[in-house]
């Protein structure tokens, strides 16, 4: 299972063991990750799951796709070319230790 | 009274958030949720969507995972449904207890109502026929999906989110798919009729037959399975899949046996999620609430946005705080590569505006009431549901005479009110 490290804005960081194809968002709620809300559960309707990807994994996490990229631009916190929206990062073998800040303000 | 234990109704998105809430504002006592469905929260959106698709599985759709709930100490109980519950006594102090299904007695000092809703029934001949479906949880979707494949010929009753969301799936999978509408536009109780007639030509442009003004007579069967719905001028439409989506009723029958005020099944509550009894709140689809940007009508909601936003609110009720219910309400609507989405509340509109075009697949109409922005329906286009949905928040407008400008974002747009 690969793992990812969530940095919450008050500086905790926890590591978790994701199940592959579950998104960054998935496993941090259901794991009780605070910070993270994603209100509307993954279909890319909220920008309530916005965390900021570390530099070493943004060529492999990818870019936002179209309609993640529009709703970026409405997010709480400032938007950095590190943004994404967690439940759009689905998780795989290869993305084993990425690590995600949470963006402080998420609504 | 400070409480000690506290009881929640219901295992679904509003009674999932109000322990959530519970807990991460501080309350330490005891704290349990039941829920009559086999499973513990999980989120419906997806059982229309992509769960009906293939693409999430049961797992993926729970709200919160096993051992959350352990290490939080909130006890769920599932597949047992409360049908008694009473106080005993008046006063603010009186406990009260809640009796399931299998007998057990559930005592508690403070106690939340989240029952959600039911869909309504179509009570036509040949209603019990196999193959005559409703979609409200995951029992219905598996039922559904266990036809889905066989299926060729599949009939939606009703032309709002969830019918034309199942509609949108059967067509993606080369069925052949006729919605039959009562109304004569459809989603007409949630948007203006721009929207309503571009979602009927989208739907149409994907292969979908869409009748409105529909009345039918009957659901035909072959033994106890369905083969078609009648209409009433006698013309049959093949159907091996009737698929019901005629909006839903309030479940206040436990708010009832309380004694609270309830219309229509809805449970009646106050900005705080308040009952009729302060001593119970009331949260999710089974309320009836006022909101500021209802002009002065109190509303029910059906969405995520509120089952969550309001729950907090009911949560904080619970622990003695007194926090408002303002969140604008937003909502959206996943059809095959359409993506509706809404913000605000469109109730008593007397003004829209379409920017951009429609025939484009991608355009927003804007809902003024006295020249006030109330709300927005946005079709693939994020950034302008998102420009509303951050004003509205702020207490801001548009000025409907800019409003149709897409030279310029939706955004810039945005003035002081
Ligand atoms: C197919 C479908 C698609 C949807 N799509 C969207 C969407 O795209 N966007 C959106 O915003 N919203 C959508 N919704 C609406 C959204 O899912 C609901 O608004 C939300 O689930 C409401 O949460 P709730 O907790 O009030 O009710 P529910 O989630 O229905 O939970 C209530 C629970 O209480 C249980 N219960 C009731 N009475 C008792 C009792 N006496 N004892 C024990 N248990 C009891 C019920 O069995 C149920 O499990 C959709 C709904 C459906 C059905
Ligand atoms: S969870 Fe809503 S956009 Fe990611």
């Amino acid at each position: 299972m690969p793992e990812i490290t969530y940095i919450s804005p008050d500086g905790t960081t926890t590591t978790l063991d994701a199940r592959v194809g579950d998104s960054v968002m998935e496993t941090a709620v259901k794991n009780g990750v605070t910070g993270i809300v994603a209100e509307c559960g993954g279909a890319c309707a909220c920008a309530t799951c916005h965390v900021y990807v570390d530099g070493a994994f943004m060529d492999a996490v990818g870019e936002a796709g179209d309609l993640e990229d529009d709703m970026l631009d409405g997010t709480a916190s400032e938007r950095t070319p590190h943004s994404r929206l967690s439940c759009q990062i689905k998780m795989r073998d290869d993305l084993n230790g990425l690590t995600v800040r949470i963006a402080p303000k998420q609504v | 009274m400070s409480h000690e234990s506290i009881l929640i109704v219901g295992a679904g998105q509003a009674g999932m958030q109000i322990a959530v809430t519970l807990r991460e504002d501080g309350y330490e006592g005891e704290l349990t949720i039941v829920g009559e469905e086999p499973h513990g929260p999980y989120q419906r959106p997806p059982l229309s969507k992509a769960y009906l698709a293939g693409d999430a599985d049961v797992e993926s759709l729970e709200l919160r995972s096993p051992s959350f709930y352990v290490e939080r100490g909130i006890v769920v109980i599932t597949d047992e449904k409360v049908e008694e519950i009473s106080f005993e006594g008046p006063s603010a102090d009186d406990r009260g207890v809640a009796v399931t299904s299998t007998g057990r007695e559930l005592h508690f000092t403070g106690l939340a109502l989240a029952p959600g809703s039911t869909p309504r029934r179509l009570p036509l001949p040949g209603a019990d026929f196999g193959g005559v479906l409703y979609l409200r949880d995951l029992a219905d979707a598996d039922e559904l999906k266990s036809r889905w494949s066989t299926a060729q010929n599949v009939v939606v009753v009703g032309g709002g989110f969830i019918g034309l969301e199942v509609a949108a799936g059967a067509r993606k999978a080369g069925k052949t798919v006729t919605v039959l509408e009562a109304a004569d536009r459809l989603i007409a109780r949630a948007v203006s009729t721009e929207t309503s007639e571009f979602f009927r030509q989208a739907h149409e442009r994907r292969g979908t037959s869409v009748r409105l003004a529909a009345q039918l007579s009957q659901f035909v069967g072959d033994g106890d399975q369905v083969t078609g719905v009648q209409l009433a001028d006698g013309e049959v439409i093949p159907a091996d899949i009737v698929l019901v989506g005629i909006g839903v009723i309030a479940r206040g029958e436990l708010a009832e046996k309380l004694g609270l005020e309830v219309i229509n099944g809805a449970i009646v509550v106050d900005e705080f999620a308040r009952t009729s009894d302060h001593r119970v709140v009331a949260s999710g689809d089974a309320v009836l609430l006022p909101h500021p940007l209802g002009g002065g009508t109190q509303v029910r909601l059906e969405s995520v946005q509120n089952a969550v936003d309001q729950s907090r609110i009911a949560a904080a009720s619970l622990l003695g705080k007194s926090e408002r219910y303002r969140a604008v309400p937003w909502f959206w609507s996943d059809q095959a590569d359409l993506k509706l989405q809404i913000a605000g509340l469109s109730t008593g509109y007397d003004q829209t505006v379409v920017r951009g075009n429609p025939d484009d697949e991608k355009f927003s109409v804007l809902y003024f009431r006295e020249g006030r922005l109330i709300a927005i329906d946005t079709v693939n286009d994020a950034p302008d549901y998102m420009a509303v949905r951050r004003a509205l928040g702020d207490g801001q407008t548009i000025d409907p005479a800019t409003a149709a400008d897409t030279s310029v974002k939706l955004k810039s747009l945005v003035i002081d009110a």
